[in-house]
């Protein structure tokens, strides 16, 4: 048993959080409230059993955290438009598959007819591609900067074997920006930030930085296993005691200051920043990533520009509010009622690392 | 093979009912599956019964791949339907096996399917005395489709029914759980994984009748097939209207099928199993039944992995760290024809 992630460890470290939470709870003389800004951790909590262990001591919020979960209802709609283009293949995470549009989802479409094509890796809808010469092959580039590294190394590999059928429809993320608009939020209440650690893998630690010098609020760079989270809760609670606001490095296993340098090369080659709407937040400056124009035709945005009907996101889908943390899933009135993972209203519903999916599922 | 040059596909001709299909008859199934009820060659088989209760299920396979690690479409298509009525407390006897062949379906395979067949019902001590074959044009099905349909006897000692669940009780598997599902997914997909899954899928009625002839406290068994542990132990739950509370220290999941799952986000607890099948008994014979279970050739890692509690239907599990948290339905798995 490695010893991260050794659940005998989290046994034991266990009171002296919960101790430490009491202690921080006092000297606050209020509830406390972390954040979670990453899907993987949303569900790591709540599978752990660690948010049930910890409820009567602090409050474990979502942030902007699944990818799927903030892609915009325009996207999905212009997913689902090109999934219904004569001969296209769309190749996407499964994830995806079922977050309802305005109308329609990529598994109705296929139920229709559409080729949608469940895909674990990037480099499968290569072999699409490949295998399929008469169609055109669209991948659905969704996640953050974690993911976009693989799919730059696609893009590059796909120019290497000259395929003219393979696209990427970016709809890429990136993080510090949707952080910078969720710390200007007026009524954001949140005592310490747990950071996403494959995020940080790639970015390194600095560019979150403004989180604690500009806000003054603690952040710790988090791994995923349940002994990791609470490490990084115990390094916030303790610098919320003493008073500080740090950005620091819980998951040192991974994380370096710098972060991946030669990844974000590959990145920076084939993607460049661009304002991109994220759901319940809008249009935010250079959050997304589009493919650069020296590189497009590999992207499905310019090789097939299509009118996607004007979007709006599903009646009393508080989606929105859960991203920004401001509702709970539960406090959303659709939550297990009329949203349910398998009668989705909104995409928190759908995704694997959906905040209202881990809360429906897990607590 | 050298003798079947020109005829190494099946051709639409061999579902026609003419000579192809007789020859198909004669050459591969009568041979395979001999028996003397199969041979009466009538439009149906008949059988003597035994005095008091039968039992009948159908299942349709449709797995794909269909050769996999641990098994094929014939095996499973054997073993799934013996496993339905051992743990509704039955004694298989008799199956039926309907075939769908696609056009240009080669002989090769049908011919190691059919022979897979013959093996596993030998394991499972039943015969197929009946069956059928079609064959559709190219692209109307997928290789082969398998329907096996199973007839036995209630065992005069099976009680068996959700009503008979109560506080107290505790739930029993016979294994590790997940391989299938995950034996299937790696073989479709291309991962280039060096990992040594190997479905699971076996015939599991001997164990079944024999922990039902020893322990008149077996009140409720299930076959953990599509939906995997999880989504059968809720059904179980809501049912009954109990809670089931299991304990995630106990329940057996191999290192590879852990590792991988977590690679691949998936939970072993929703993967389909084709070996596995839960017992509810009272605790008086839990672990007597246990024991029982340890000596059986098709069993590895037999466990009490929870108890019976009141409730509303909920199945709560208590995490390795000490926390709790519920297990639904499997909802919208990106995983079709598992089986």
């Amino acid at each position: 048993m490695i010893a991260f992630s050794d659940a005998h460890l989290g046994r034991i470290f266990l009171p002296k959080l919960i101790d430490l939470a009491h202690k921080t709870t006092d000297r606050l003389g209020r509830p406390l409230i972390l954040m979670e800004v990453c899907g993987t951790h949303t569900v790591a909590i709540s599978r752990s059993g660690l948010r049930s262990l910890l409820a009567d001591h602090m409050e474990l919020r979502s942030g902007p955290g699944c990818p799927v979960c903030v892609s915009d209802q325009s996207d999905i709609d212009r997913i689902i438009a090109l999934a219904r283009l004569p001969g296209v293949i769309m190749a996407t995470f499964g994830d995806m598959v079922r977050v309802p549009g305005t109308e329609s989802s990529l598994e109705k479409e296929r139920a229709l007819g559409a080729r949608v094509e469940i895909c674990y890796s990037p480099r499968e809808a290569l072999s699409l591609a490949r295998d399929n010469p008469k169609n055109e092959v669209i991948f659905v580039g969704v996640g953050f900067e974690t993911t976009m590294p693989a799919i730059a190394l696609t893009i590059a590999e796909a120019q290497k074997l000259g395929l003219n059928n393979f696209t990427v429809l970016s709809i890429h993320k990136r993080v510090p920006p949707a952080m910078k608009v969720l710390l200007d939020d007026p009524e954001l209440r949140v005592d310490g930030f747990i950071l996403p650690g494959h995020v940080c893998t790639i970015t390194g630690r600095r560019v979150f930085d403004f989180i604690s010098s500009e806000h003054h609020i603690p952040a710790v760079i988090a791994g995923f296993e349940p002994t990791d989270v609470m490490q990084a809760i115990y390094l916030l609670l303790q610098q919320i005691t003493r008073r500080e606001a740090k950005t620091t490095i819980g998951y040192t296993r991974l994380v370096h200051e710098e972060g991946n340098e030669k990844a974000r090369m590959f990145i920076d080659e084939f993607f460049e920043p661009v304002d991109a709407p994220w759901r319940g937040f809008g249009s935010i400056p250079e959050s997304g990533m589009a493919l650069r124009t020296i590189h497009q035709r590999f992207d499905a945005a310019s090789r097939f520009p299509i009118e996607a009907p004007p979007s709006s996101p599903p009646e009393g889908c508080a989606c929105g509010e859960v991203l920004r943390g401001k509702f709970k899933p539960p406090d959303c009135p659709l939550f297990g009622e009329v949203c349910t993972p398998s009668t989705p209203v909104g995409p928190c519903m759908v995704s694997s690392e959906g905040a209202c999916a881990a809360y429906y599922q897990y607590a | 093979m050298a003798a079947q040059t020109g005829n190494e596909v099946i051709l639409l001709a061999h579902g026609d009912g003419g000579l192809l299909t007789h020859r198909l008859l004669e050459k591969y199934f009568l041979p395979c599956f001999d028996n003397e009820l199969l041979h009466q060659l009538t439009d149906a088989a008949s059988f003597p019964v035994e005095p008091g209760h039968m039992a009948i299920t159908t299942d349709a396979f449709v797995v794909d791949p269909i050769f996999f690690p641990g098994g094929d479409i014939g095996k499973l298509a054997v073993c799934g339907t013996v496993n339905d009525l051992g743990v509704s407390g039955a004694k298989p006897l008799y199956l039926t096996a309907s075939f769908i062949l696609e056009e240009g379906f080669p002989f090769a395979s049908l011919e190691h399917i059919v022979a897979s067949m013959a093996k596993t019902c030998t394991e499972a001590g039943v015969a197929i005395i009946a069956g059928d074959t079609k064959v559709v044009g190219r692209g109307q099905a997928d290789k082969i489709y398998i329907t096996t349909t199973g007839v036995g006897y209630i065992l005069p000692e099976a009680d068996l029914g959700y009503r008979r669940i109560e506080p107290g009780d505790c739930i029993i598997i016979n294994g590790p759980l997940g391989n299938h599902g995950l034996s299937i997914l790696l073989e479709r997909e291309s991962f280039d994984m060096n990992a040594d899954i190997v479905s699971d899928c076996a015939p599991l009625n001997s164990v079944t009748e024999r922990l039902i002839r020893e322990f008149p406290s077996v009140k409720f068994m299930r076959d953990l097939t599509r939906g995997g542990f999880a989504t059968n132990a809720k059904e179980i739950a809501l049912q009954a209207m109990v809670d089931v509370r299991l304990d995630e220290k106990s329940i057996p999941v191999d290192d590879s099928v852990k590792g991988i799952t977590e690679i691949l986000g998936l939970d072993p607890l929703y993967l389909a199993n084709e070996g596995k099948f839960l017992a509810i008994i009272s605790e008086e014979e839990a672990d007597k039944a246990v024991d029982l279970l340890q000596n059986d050739p098709f069993c590895t890692k037999p466990s009490i992995i929870g108890t019976i509690g009141a409730g509303r239907g909920d199945v709560f599990l208590k995490t390795e760290l000490g926390g709790t948290r519920r297990l639904n339905m499997l909802t919208g798995a990106p995983l079709p024809r598992i089986c």
